[in-house]
């Protein structure tokens, strides 16, 4: 694995608790376990350290964070630099009157759902993940977010798969990630 | 550890925050909806302090959180605590070798899963949740951890529905809620 940010010793540490599960969900696919990360106090703390450093007095008012891993990092960051934490969701979780954003997997489809009324038009909003892949998921988050008139300051991630091209994938939008898995 | 008067300010802040969604997800259940408390940053710092403050000097080396809302609380307080964050999922969803715990729903069972090598034996943990109901989900989340040998010490929710008497169902373990919504 290489890292995006070499310059930081913190990335070392991080990138070194992230577990490669192989054949999940199928086979063929590398799967990267985070959650071994959140075992050590010390690499999950880190984590969230680079994020609030880069986006703390950026004027950012908006995380979103995508079901589920990314209700994982972004309330941290959220409540680290004092924006609010929008979960967006699988169809049907939210109560609310939500704005649904469909989106295409490798086999069908799914949806992503973000409560009416959450975010303001005009806010500055981060979409938060633990991982971009493809990028379609992160693609629909933005969309919800624009769609009321956020504007997205740049995606998150903790772990980006660039051969899987999801960067170029963003409506142009920055991507920022800590490691990156060849 | 605050006085009083500036406890009981912050809880009447973060029960105003939640929102209550009739009908939601079937007819006469009334939803309490948790989403509203996380847009507003103050109350939702405030939820988390209340649980930090509590549990900072019990020696807790494990924060549980019950996907999915539990792992919007469970991380910031893991963090704050020097803990380590273990989510506990739906089936299939974490990629590593599991322990599984089957419990029962209204209608059917459900099933939730821990990773093997999370915890440790004699570990001291907490396990949260945005809500108790009938406590059949925390007891679901007690019986994994206990199956380890991981010590519970308390049971950490949002709000509580005292009518649906989850409080009982938990027994000797104890459960610390910030709001009873009648």
């Amino acid at each position: 694995m290489s890292a995006c940010r070499d310059e930081d010793p913190r990335i070392h540490g991080i990138k070194t608790k992230i577990r490669v599960v192989p054949n999940f969900p199928k086979p063929g696919i590398m799967f990267q376990d985070i959650t071994t990360l959140l075992l050590d106090p010390k690499a999950f703390k880190d984590t969230i350290d680079l994020f609030v450093e880069r986006y703390k007095g950026k004027n950012i008012s908006v995380v979103a964070g995508v079901e589920a891993r990314g209700f994982i990092f972004g309330p941290p960051i959220a409540l680290a630099i004092g924006a609010k934490f929008v979960p967006l969701r699988k169809p049907r979780k939210l109560p609310g009157q939500v704005i649904s954003e469909e989106y295409i997997l490798e086999y069908g489809r799914d949806c992503l759902e973000m409560h009416v009324g959450a975010v303001e038009p005009g806010e500055r909003a981060l979409v938060v993940d633990d991982l971009i892949a493809t990028g379609g998921t992160l693609c629909a988050a933005m969309n919800l977010l624009e769609c009321v008139g956020a504007e997205v300051v740049e995606c998150a991630c903790l772990i980006e798969l660039p051969e899987l091209k999801g960067r170029g994938r963003l409506k142009g939008k920055p991507l920022y990630v800590l490691v990156e898995y060849q | 550890m605050a006085s009083e008067d500036c406890q009981d300010a912050r809880i009447a802040r973060i029960a105003a925050a939640i929102r209550a969604i009739p009908n939601f997800p079937k007819p006469g259940i009334l939803f309490q909806d948790i989403t509203t408390l996380l847009l507003d940053t103050r109350a939702f710092r405030d939820t988390i302090d209340l649980f930090v403050e509590r549990y900072k000097d019990k020696d807790i080396s494990v924060v549980a959180g019950i996907e999915a809302r539990g792992f919007i609380f469970g991380p910031p307080v893991a963090l704050a605590i020097g803990a380590k964050f273990v989510p506990l999922r739906k089936p299939n969803k974490l990629p590593g070798e599991v322990i599984s715990e089957e419990y029962s729903l209204e209608y059917g069972k459900d099933k939730m899963e821990m990773h093997v090598g999370a915890v440790q034996a004699g570990e001291r943990a907490l396990v949260i949740d945005d809500l108790i109901a009938t406590g059949g989900t925390l007891c679901a989340a007690i019986s994994l951890l206990e199956r380890v040998a991981v010590h519970v010490v308390e049971c950490a929710c949002v709000i509580e529905l005292p009518e649906l008497k989850g409080r009982e169902r938990l027994g000797d373990k104890p459960l610390f809620v910030l709001v009873d919504a009648a």
